[in-house]
């Protein structure tokens, strides 16, 4: 880890580390800065809030929000809510799967591409719906899947330019 | 997002508030507001929540920015004293509930649905200019094919009795000004004059039972905290929607975050607690933000604090973030989750209100119960108890989604008959004339057949039929949906979300589910239904906490309405809807066809052929039903049954 993010880190520790229970608000907190838990952050609060690492791993798989791996560079969710299972969500993530060889809660061989399902995102409205980098497509239908992921593909090309 | 909350609870110094003057404050700053805001001419109130949001109303909004930018109109963002005389104010409001015809934004009372950025122009020109509504951005009544100018005229918002929901789409959530002005923290200041035993009586005399699904008076609730000795208690507020199809508790946290920060400040008062815990889910980082803008901003204004009001009574607020675990959504895993541990639940009793937080007594109500209370002390228990039936008083937020024309946010009084939600409020399915079901109740839930659709809906009935009241979610389903999948779905959630402690919820619910499975896959037994139902009973009575307990809650209410559904899945080895893709056959309709070949790049097993722009054929020996070719193709022409 460097120098900057340990001392990020540090931060967290000393903010939270005096304050009853805040184990989860502390997870919270690094998943925030990196994007995961990784495994020397779990360390360095167990050794400097002086948690067992065992009781720190407990509460971390126990949750479904806390990740202990490094995030895909593009992150596709599709809601799994009722309103979405109605309408048809479960093709969504077949159509993914055929394109990207991965079902859901898995990451590409190349870290691009992470697929997710998430619950009710509060637009049933527009049902299914997934998201893609956070950005919401709604009406999504199974043969829609190759051109938005072509658009993620096009957009990184502009971007590397 | 958890990092910007701060560890500690900065007290205001005495120099930044006097509390002696916090009476009169609340009427200065009313007064304040109040010549402010005459100064605005127009107001425009566009929604910005997921829903519109998701359909463009940011855009819109940016539209107008720029569009009255150009026109020279004067116009402000937020009341302030610097806004010009006779502005126009650009409001951001939370979900105005008809999010189906969004983005919506709301012109001095005239609605407008569907609006796109290019719409902007005109409406400034048209409305704003000339005074005249835009008539093709109106919303069309179906039955009569008249323009509705505003929400009285519109079926959906008709028969619905809004309280809750009227401000939430209304005020600018992030204004404590504004809500202080439409009268908020008047019920604290009445709630401290009146005192806790005042509040408690007044909360009896509404009848309110938690929204959160249980129903439990909340009167009884906070009087059986209070009764507990010691001096240290706590009020914690359950923000954790757990049901996967509703959105009901995050729309009123984001759309009036002060109704439940009021209502949590007075159960505080009412339970004797110095502190207040917002356990809200980490999914909803908008919520949690309004929440904590509204917390600081009482905090300046010393309705949080020492001393609010020269009452003596102390209180805090702060917020902590739930992990994505249902079950926490339970009272004692809920608390387990606080103290920092993994959420698993503990038999009761003892009960949160003798040992809850740390092991004091604490009382946990749901959102949208706190965001009554507030209301219910200003207007009084009788007031409250004057909608709904006298068990079940009130009204209640729905989160109306699913196969009905009209989706989005609901509000009702209770005793509403089933069918007047749906036909009216929800105008029917969008397939079709008939809704074979409406689901409440989440995953603790069951549905409400067509047989039922005339009974009144409150608590006691819905129990009567098999489901309950749950926290909101209100799906509509018709006759293109298999109820047997969808209890295959709702088990499969409790599955998932089995804390995994006790044997009948770990076990047992895995079991249902491979019958289940089983079931759709085509590989039903005879005796399966007799399995399941053993099974449940066996779940049902010895799981150790609600979620195994109501978790095999709907596929017993399917089985109850629905059985013949069961039998012909396992018999006949057919869905009679075709949403099991294992018991369904795909066939193309040759004249449908165009030949474009989706289907065919789709199919895995490559058993589709066909020349290009000729009509395509499925070898049905070598089909294995995965279904994607009728999801590929564009033109309804692979038929599904
Ligand atoms: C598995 C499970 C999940 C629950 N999820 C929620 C929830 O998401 N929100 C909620 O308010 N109550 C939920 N409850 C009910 C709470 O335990 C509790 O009864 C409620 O928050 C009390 O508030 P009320 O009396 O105001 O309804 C859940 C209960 C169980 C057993
Ligand atoms: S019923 Fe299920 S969720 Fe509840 S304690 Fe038992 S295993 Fe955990
Ligand atoms: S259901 Fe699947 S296997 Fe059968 S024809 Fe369609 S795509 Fe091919
Ligand atoms: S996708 Fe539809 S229209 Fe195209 S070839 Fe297949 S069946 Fe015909
Ligand atoms: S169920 Fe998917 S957005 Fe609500
Ligand atoms: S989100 Fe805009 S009306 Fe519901």
């Amino acid at each position: 880890m460097s120098n900057s993010s340990n001392e990020e880190l540090n931060s967290i520790v000393d903010k939270w580390k005096d304050v009853k229970g805040s184990l989860v608000m502390m997870l919270h907190a690094v998943q925030d800065k990196f994007g995961y838990v990784p495994r020397s952050a779990a360390m360095e609060i167990s050794s400097r809030a002086k948690i067992p690492l065992a009781k720190i791993y407990e509460v971390l798989t126990f949750y479904h929000f806390f990740k202990l791996t490094a995030p895909a560079k593009h992150q596709i969710a599709v809601c799994t809510g009722t309103a979405c299972y109605l309408k048809g969500s479960q093709e969504l993530i077949k159509a993914l799967e055929t394109e990207l060889g991965v079902s859901a809660g898995q990451t590409t061989a190349d870290g691009r591409f992470s697929v997710t399902a998430l619950r009710c995102l509060g637009c049933c409205v527009l049902a299914p719906v997934m998201t893609v980098n956070g950005k919401i497509h709604g009406h999504v239908k199974p043969a829609d899947i190759p051109s938005i992921l072509r658009e993620i593909s096009k957009g990184e090309e502009q971007n590397a330019q | 997002m958890p990092n910007k909350i701060s560890k500690k609870q900065t007290i205001p110094s005495k120099n930044d508030v006097n509390p002696a003057q916090n009476t009169e404050k609340l009427a200065q700053i009313l007064q304040q507001f109040e010549q402010n805001y005459k100064k605005i001419d127009k107001r425009i109130t566009i929604c910005g929540d997921s829903g519109c949001l998701a359909q463009g109303s940011q855009k819109v909004y940016d539209a107008f920015k720029t569009e009255l930018a150009k026109t020279g109109i004067g116009f402000c963002l937020e009341i302030t004293p610097s806004c010009y005389e006779n502005s126009l104010y650009l409001c951001k409001s939370g979900c105005q509930g008809f999010c189906a015809q969004g983005p919506l934004v709301n012109v001095e009372g005239t609605l407008y649905t569907k609006v796109r950025a290019e719409d902007v122009p005109e409406i400034i020109e048209t409305t704003l200019r000339q005074g005249k509504p835009v008539e093709r951005l109106l919303y069309v009544n179906p039955k009569t094919g008249k323009r509705c100018g505003g929400t009285k005229d519109i079926p959906f918002y008709q028969k619905q009795t809004r309280v809750l929901l009227a401000d939430c789409g209304r005020l600018n959530p992030e204004d404590i000004n504004e809500y202080i002005a439409n009268g908020g923290y008047s019920a604290l200041q009445k709630a401290l004059n009146i005192g806790p035993e005042g509040v408690i009586a007044e909360m009896k005399a509404s009848g309110l039972r938690g929204r959160g699904g249980g129903g439990f008076p909340t009167w009884l609730k906070w009087e059986n905290t209070r009764k507990q000795p010691g001096g240290e208690k706590y009020m914690i507020c359950n923000a954790d929607e757990g049901d996967p199809g509703a959105y009901m508790d995050r729309s009123l946290l984001e759309g009036n975050p002060h109704a439940v920060i009021e209502g949590m400040i007075i159960a505080g008062l009412a339970i004797g607690a110095q502190k207040g815990i917002f356990y809200i889910r980490a999914e909803y980082p908008i919520a949690a933000q309004r929440v904590q803008k509204g917390i600081d901003a009482c905090r300046k204004l010393g309705l949080l604090g020492e001393n609010i009001f020269n009452s003596g009574f102390n209180y805090e607020l702060e917020i902590r973030y739930g992990a994505g675990a249902f079950v926490c959504g339970e009272e004692t895993a809920l608390i387990a989750s606080l103290e920092g541990s993994r959420g698993m639940p503990r038999p009761k009793p003892p009960f949160p209100s003798q040992s809850g937080l740390w092991g004091k007594p604490s009382a946990i109500n749901n959102v949208e119960t706190l965001a009554n209370v507030p209301y219910i002390i200003s207007k009084g228990g009788k007031w409250f108890a004057g909608f709904g039936t006298e068990k079940s008083p009130g009204t209640k937020v729905f989160a109306m989604t699913g196969k009905s024309k009209n989706s989005g946010l609901i509000e009702i009084a209770l005793g509403m008959p089933v069918k007047d939600i749906v036909y009216e409020i929800g105008g029917g399915p969008l397939k079709g004339d008939k809704v074979k079901a409406v689901q409440t109740g989440g995953p603790s839930g069951g549905v409400i057949s067509g047989e039922n659709m005339e009974m009144p809906i409150t608590y006691e009935s819905l129990q009567q039929i098999g489901s309950i009241m749950g926290s909101g979610g209100f799906i509509v389903m018709d006759e293109t949906d298999c109820m047997v999948d969808i209890a295959k779905f709702y088990l499969d959630f409790c599955v998932d979300e089995s804390c995994g402690k006790c044997a009948p919820c770990r076990i047992g619910g895995y079991q249902m589910l491979q019958i289940l499975k089983r079931i759709t896959d085509g590989q039903g037994e005879a005796g399966d239904i007799d399995r399941l139902q053993t099974v449940a009973t066996a779940m049902q009575k010895a799981s150790l906490c609600g979620l195994g307990q109501t978790a095999p809650n709907p596929v017993m209410s399917t089985l109850r309405y629905f059985r013949h559904e069961y039998e012909e899945h396992i018999n006949k080895k057919h869905c009679p809807t075709g949403r099991c893709a294992k018991l369904v056959g795909f066939e193309i309709i040759k004249t449908s066809c165009v030949g474009c070949g989706a289907c065919k790049r789709a199919c895995p097993a490559q058993c589709i052929s066909g020349e290009l722009r000729s009509p395509h054929s499925i070898d049905p020996n070598k089909c294995i039903k995965c279904g994607q070719c009728y999801a590929a193709c564009k033109f309804n022409a692979v038929r599904r049954g």
